[in-house]
């Protein structure tokens, strides 16, 4: 699974922290998306795509299998 | 598992279900009834960057086609649904079609409060749809003279953009003070200032008695302590009471919203989703409907788990921002009247500051004013009962 985020399009609602902190972090001073994790083992999946749903910006986007 | 789901709704909400269905392995038919002709679209721009013109329309959409094709569900829209019949599992839409479901998803969302009085004068507005954030967006570029009544979320940050745009804005509500629902005094009384800031009148606790018209356009607000706002453009933004009126008759408990278990279950194979929704909050002892962009799709996604099988309360943090000139308020809890504010980083009334929001010396709620880590860090500090 190979995740990206969108700086330009995040808010910094932080809500992908909260459901993956494996993966995702937020910038000290504006609190945009940073990525800890591009390529996510598969147990982080179900985080990832949750983190995905609820991003308010869209600004989550996952490839890879299933 | 090969049961037919329809979703009645088709904006954040019900989309959300759809996509969780499929990803959690629903390989059964999808049916998602939209009473708007677009596809799904996300509500929180309208009143920001599509009124202000710094998106097309486009980018409010939340899929595209091809994304919805992969969905693999059928999407029927500028339809609405018109009767539920629960017992025989059955939804009649306006065109006399009638679907049947297994399992039903009802997601409606909200109807706009109108005045009593606002009859059909031109120049009067309200913000729910994509539509209706158009023709705001046209006449704000000819108006001068706004006034936004309703000084809650939506109100305020119309009132901003019309502001920004360069145009004359009076903020009214009968309520003393700004956005104080969600905020209560203190942290309203900060918001009140900066539209102050911005050059907005705000009018806050003094009613609305009428509007006056000229030609059939709307010409002022005239308000219970005998004063006039001049305004060719007018907003009403009083709030808005749960999409509910296709269910009367349905055998669901409707109150204030789709009464649902804390499972968010309103009748056997029957779930509600988003603001239309009332369900028993497990964590907080009581019944719970959010209007937030955040809950829409948490409790999408909790119910998207319920319909596979799962069988958790839903119990969330409550959580929503605003933004607002160059703030973005970001809210985790929620603030009841009263609570005072302990700052954490920074103080309030700073440009940026975090803090919680405390009643009894217990924190209730997270506050971040342009402050988006501390406010993930203030969070932390929410006190949770389990």
């Amino acid at each position: 699974m190979e995740v990206t985020v969108d700086q330009v399009k995040c808010v910094g609602a932080g809500q992908c922290v909260l459901v993956a902190p494996e993966v995702f972090d937020q910038r000290e001073e504006d609190g945009l998306v940073t990525l800890l994790d591009p390529a996510p083992g598969d147990h982080l999946r179900a985080a990832v795509d949750e983190a995905a749903a609820l991003c308010p910006a869209a600004a989550i986007g996952l490839e890879g299998p299933r | 598992m090969s049961t037919q789901v329809l979703v009645v709704g088709a904006s954040v909400g019900g989309l959300t279900v759809a996509e969780a269905l499929r990803r959690k392995g629903h390989a059964g038919p999808i049916t998602l009834v939209g009473a708007e002709p677009h596809l799904p679209y996300d509500r929180p721009p309208l009143s920001k960057e599509i009124l202000a013109g710094d998106w097309p329309d486009e980018r409010a959409f939340l899929r595209d086609q091809a994304q919805l094709d992969a969905l693999g569900a059928e999407f029927v829209l500028g339809r609405r649904a018109e009767r539920l019949d629960a017992e025989a599992r059955k939804v009649e839409l306006d065109d006399g079609r009638t679907l049947s479901y297994d399992t039903l998803v009802i997601a409606t969302g909200l109807v706009p409060r109108r005045l009593p009085f606002q009859g059909g004068l031109g120049g009067v507005h309200t913000l729910r749809t994509l539509d209706q954030a158009r023709a705001l967006r046209a006449h704000l570029l000819t108006a001068l003279n706004v006034a936004v009544i309703g000084a809650g979320v939506l109100g305020c940050e119309i009132a901003a953009t019309a502001r920004e745009l360069g145009l004359s804005v009076t903020l009214v509500d009968p309520v003393p003070m700004v956005m104080a629902r969600q905020l209560g005094d203190e942290l309203g009384a900060l918001v009140a200032a900066l539209h102050v800031r911005h050059g907005v009148r705000v009018r806050t606790g003094v009613g609305v008695a009428g509007l006056t018209g000229a030609g059939g356009h709307v010409s002022g607000v005239e308000l219970t302590d005998g004063s006039r706002v001049p305004a060719d453009l007018v907003v009403v933004a009083t709030g808005s009471t749960p999409a509910t009126g296709w269910l009367a008759g349905s055998g669901l408990s409707i109150e204030d919203g789709v009464v649902c278990d804390s499972r968010c279950r309103a009748a056997p194979g029957v779930y509600a989703v988003g603001d239309v929704a009332r369900w028993h909050h497990e964590r907080l002892g009581g019944s719970v409907r959010l209007e937030n962009r955040t809950n829409v799709v948490q409790q999408a996604l909790a119910v998207a788990d319920a319909i596979m099988g799962a069988d958790a309360p839903y119990t969330p943090i409550p959580y929503f921002w605003t933004d607002q000139y160059d703030v973005k308020l970001q809210i985790h809890g929620t603030i009841p009247p009263g609570a005072r504010l302990r700052a954490v980083d920074g103080e309030p009334g700073q440009a940026r500051f975090a803090a919680l929001a405390e009643v009894d010396g217990r924190a209730v709620a997270a506050i971040g004013w342009n402050h988006p880590r501390g406010v993930m860090a203030a969070r932390r500090r929410l006190i949770q009962p389990s």
